[in-house]
């Protein structure tokens, strides 16, 4: 039987407000195990738990595997390069594979918008996007809005600004999804050829100047600008995108109120953000890091439902 | 001598010769003999009662995809031939991007011997533009004009060089034969796999945008003006695309144009949920577009419909959104979805829409028949625009599956279909 | 119960009390109270959630809310008692036991409880029992507190489907 999230994560797009306050308000508690001396519960024991990544990801995969391993689950780690067309297998026989070796669930972190669905459709077990091209990354905008919700308490009104290339970003998407929903108001500043053309008509404000946008907000989520889309001709170069983008020390000084910088990582110094910033007294990335765990150990905790049938035998139960 | 064929007491639409009306049609020796009322019964003739049902020239589908030679797992010429029969056609032509390309005249008559062995509708094979369709060098035009092709195109890809294009439209001239284009600037579209627009942003997949088929189309109506030729814009399906075909053709250029079943019946919704189904080249678009699509069939601005019949294989198409390839098939659904999103809802009378599936195709492609006047060819749809059914893709006589009309409803569907005088399909 | 409490430890010295989630955590404050106005002393105390070592997550449907874990920070040596408001299975304590130990080790672990219903499935008894009720297991024995539910009562009331 599922959960209270359903069978899978595969986005915040879908998720309702109570849903998404359900898992950071579960994470809450698991945050605390993470600072106890032995880190583990045996809540999962028993699982087995696949992170299928088909994208190389060091800092994702690990954040997951320590959520796993926390929760006393097994974990096998696959990665596996490219796409069903050039590796050879498909994802269709990847997913009916794992399938047939009764494992109880799978992260996935893929190149194509899309794979996560694509393989919950068709698997029993939980399906957790970790990834999925340009679609979503559901657990970094979970743990993007514990981390403003820590600092920042209720988020209802609270402006949050998400900076840099828009277009290639799902932690953009999946935090534009998420903060929506929780009624913030949500604005992204960036050269336009990094933002979608239908930007306008997802609900949020568009600040062509990172100067306004420094007027603007409480928060700033700063993406990673990544060096291909200068060689495929999206901006000139990283050293304007960062003259006229970058966050810096001298553009957070002129800011009304203080702002808080969360960035997903992994920075490139320098670029969209000086080191000064992300060292600076108002980041709070190293949070976001350590949240992470806890909000994935909270949402393999939510996902993993229990059999009602079983359950009249559970009723006897009490202290 | 074979034994005459006698339709009777249908509704006979032929807009070649301005008729509708409920009367018979007479075939002889694979020719139409008679037309009309009046015509009596002659000895020994087969009778089939068409009452209720409405007679045209056989409609013909200039843009289709038949995977012979190269991809027979997918389809062949005879399932293909068998499809479009199924559907009501009684003509088709198949585009070029086979393996090999059809790109030489040995190809261009082994796919014409065998349309002609399947006995099913007619199959006018392509050639195309460019040798291997790589746009680099022109295929011998000539050469495959004498084997049969009826006209080039590169469709699958657009033809990126204008110089080349230039070149095409000119020296076609010469053999009366249109130069068909696939409109889309690869740098624009750069991967994309739906439309772009707000349903792209939603579902965080790249998008080829409207401007992307709208630059080939203003491209090839000016080269098409500066050479005299005749450019055939394939597949549109943007409200700008009707907007520059409409400048080109108030200009006197030989510009003609088709769209597809799908492009005035569907909408970028039809591909939520990452729907592979709802895939293909050019996407489907906004409702914007759709209605200027089918305003620009009511008023003439684009003169034909066809399917872009693409079968794929099951396999291939359950795939990341991103891998699955571009197509859907269309020959089965055409005439019902055409019914009833044109016919049904008044967009188009029933004669506009028998103009652009049967005498158009005909006249833009200098293909025999699209009439059904004395002597012409013996090539007769037959079809119920009022019967109601439900699309079923594993009833399908095409090898493709791939249809987002699966479980659909639609209203008209072919009952007879009619070749050289000899009934080719009949539906149960 | 606070009087037994420390005369159990012989004292106050390295006396933690921990309360069981959700009303153990109240009832073990209010001890702590008592023992100060009685002793003058401060003694430790924490909250346990023992949600995450339940045996029975698999079966119990859906997910249950995880409360606050918050210990002293080591449990090596230190004399813990346990409180919780009913013991009746025995399957609390057990999981308590389990995460305690993830903790530290205490010199010894003993238990309070407010009610002892009976009915016990696993070898687990109080040390302290504030009072013992008979009740059969189509009862159940509902403590409600002032600090969460506006008044201290002990109500038995028969059990119906939704448990």
């Amino acid at each position: 039987m599922p959960g209270p999230l359903g069978k899978d994560l595969l986005g915040l797009a879908p998720l309702s407000a109570d849903q998404i306050r359900l898992v950071l308000d579960t994470a809450v508690p698991f945050r605390e195990i993470s600072e106890r001396a032995i880190k583990k519960v045996p809540t999962l024991r028993g699982a087995t738990i696949v992170n299928l990544f088909f994208e190389a990801s060091t800092r994702t995969r690990i954040s997951f595997e320590f959520a796993e391993k926390r929760l006393s689950a097994d974990t096998v780690n696959v990665a596996s390069a490219g796409s069903s067309v050039s590796k050879g297998e498909t994802l269709v026989d990847t997913a009916r594979n794992l399938e047939a070796m009764k494992i109880d669930m799978v992260v996935i972190r893929h190149g194509a918008s899309g794979a996560a669905q694509f393989l919950a459709e068709r698997i029993e077990s939980n399906v957790i996007n970790a990834g999925d091209g340009t679609n979503e990354h559901p657990t970094q905008g979970l743990l993007d809005l514990l981390t403003l919700r820590n600092h920042l308490g209720d988020l209802t009104g609270r402006r949050i600004c998400i900076v840099g290339d828009v277009l290639h970003s799902r932690v953009a998407r999946s935090n534009i999804w998420g903060l929506t929903k929780l009624g913030a108001e949500v604005a992204v500043c960036g050269p336009r050829s990094l933002l979608p053309n239908a930007i306008g008509e997802m609900g949020v404000t568009v600040f062509d100047r990172i100067e306004e946008a420094v007027e603007w907000a409480d928060a700033f989520n700063v993406l990673r600008l990544q060096l291909e889309r200068m060689q495929a001709g999206y901006i000139p170069s990283l050293r304007e995108y960062n003259r006229v983008y970058g966050v810096t020390r001298a553009r957070l000084e002129k800011a009304p109120r203080d702002i808080l910088i969360l960035h997903p990582g992994p920075m490139n110094r320098g670029v969209e953000i000086d080191s000064d910033v992300a060292d600076g007294p108002h980041s709070v990335i190293l949070d976001q890091v350590t949240n992470g765990v806890a909000v994935r150990m909270a949402v393999l905790y939510l996902l993993a439902g229990g059999k009602p049938e079983l359950a009249d035998v559970a009723k006897k139960g009490g202290a | 001598m074979s034994q005459d064929l006698l339709l009777r007491g249908g509704r006979i639409v032929d807009p070649s010769q301005g008729m509708d009306t409920v009367g018979d049609v007479l075939l002889r020796d694979g020719r139409v003999e008679a037309c009309g009322t009046g015509i009596g019964t002659p000895d020994g003739a087969d009778v089939i009662d068409v009452s209720g049902l409405v007679v045209t020239p056989g409609m013909i589908d200039v843009h289709i995809h038949l995977r012979e030679p190269g991809r027979e797992d997918v389809e062949t010429i005879a399932t293909g031939a068998h499809s479009a029969a199924a559907g009501g056609f009684t003509g088709v032509c198949a585009m070029p991007n086979t393996k090999p390309v059809t790109d030489n005249q040995a190809v261009v008559g082994f796919v014409k011997r065998q349309g002609e062995a399947a006995g099913f509708a007619r199959v006018y094979p392509y050639g195309a533009i460019s040798v291997g369709q790589k746009g680099e060098t022109l295929a011998e035009i000539a050469e495959m004009v004498g084997a049969g092709a009826v006209a080039f195109s590169d469709d699958g890809r657009p033809v990126e060089s204008a110089q080349l294009m230039r070149s095409a439209l000119e020296y076609a001239r010469a053999f009366n034969v249109p130069i068909a284009e696939h409109c889309e600037d690869m740098t624009l579209a750069r991967g994309g796999a739906m439309n772009e627009g707000i349903m792209s942003a939603k579902l965080g997949l790249k998008g080829i945008p409207a401007e992307a088929e709208e630059i080939y189309v203003i491209r090839d109506i000016l080269l098409a003006k500066r050479t005299g030729g005749h450019i055939h814009l394939c597949h549109l399906s943007t409200k700008g695309s009707v907007e520059l075909v409409r400048w080109g053709k108030e200009r006197g250029i030989n510009v003609t144009s088709e769209v597809c079943s799908h492009h005035i019946s569907l909408t970028e919704d039809a591909v939520e949920g990452y729907n592979t189904n709802a895939k293909m080249n050019p996407p489907l678009r906004t409702a914007a577009d759709v209605e200027a699509l089918q305003q620009g069939l009511a008023d003439g601005t684009i003169d034909l419909l066809v399917t872009d019949h693409a079968p794929h294989h099951y396999d291939e198409k359950e795939r990341e959104f991103a891998d699955a390839p571009n197509g859907i098939v269309g020959l089965e659904t055409a005439l019902g979805i055409n019914c009833t999103y044109l016919l049904h809802r008044g967009i188009m009378t029933m004669s506009q829409m028998v103009d652009a599936m049967s005498c158009k195709p005909a006249k833009v492609f200098h293909l025999p028949g699209g009439t059904l006047a004395r002597g012409s060819l013996g090539d007769v749809t037959v079809f119920d625009p009022n019967r109601t059914w439900t699309v079923d893709p594993k009833a399908f006589k095409s090898k493709g599956r791939n249809t987002p009309y699966g479980g659909h409803q639609l209203t008209g569907q072919a009952r007879l279909t009619i070749v050289g005088g000899r009934v080719v399909y009949r539906a149960s | 119960m606070a009087d037994q409490i420390v005369e159990l430890n012989a004292g106050t010295d390295n006396l933690v009390l921990v309360g069981i989630q959700r009303r153990g955590v109240q009832l073990a404050e209010r001890i702590v109270r008592i023992i100060k106005a009685q002793e003058g002393v401060d003694i430790s105390s924490g909250a346990l959630d023992i949600t995450l070592y339940r045996d029975d997550l698999q079966t119990v449907g859906p997910r249950p809310v995880v409360g606050t874990t918050q210990l002293p920070w080591t449990l090596d040596d230190q004399r813990v008692v346990i409180v919780d408001d009913v013991l009746y299975t025995g399957r609390t304590v057990r999981a308590a036991l389990d995460e305690l130990a993830d903790f530290g080790r205490p010199a010894r672990i003993a238990l309070a409880v407010l009610i002892d219903r009976g009915g016990r499935e696993l070898p687990i008894h109080a040390d302290v029992i504030g009072r013992k009720v008979e009740v059969h297991p189509g009862q159940r024995v509902d403590v409600f507190i002032e600090e969460l539910d506006g008044r201290d009562e002990v109500l038995i009331a028969t059990r119906d489907d939704e448990g």
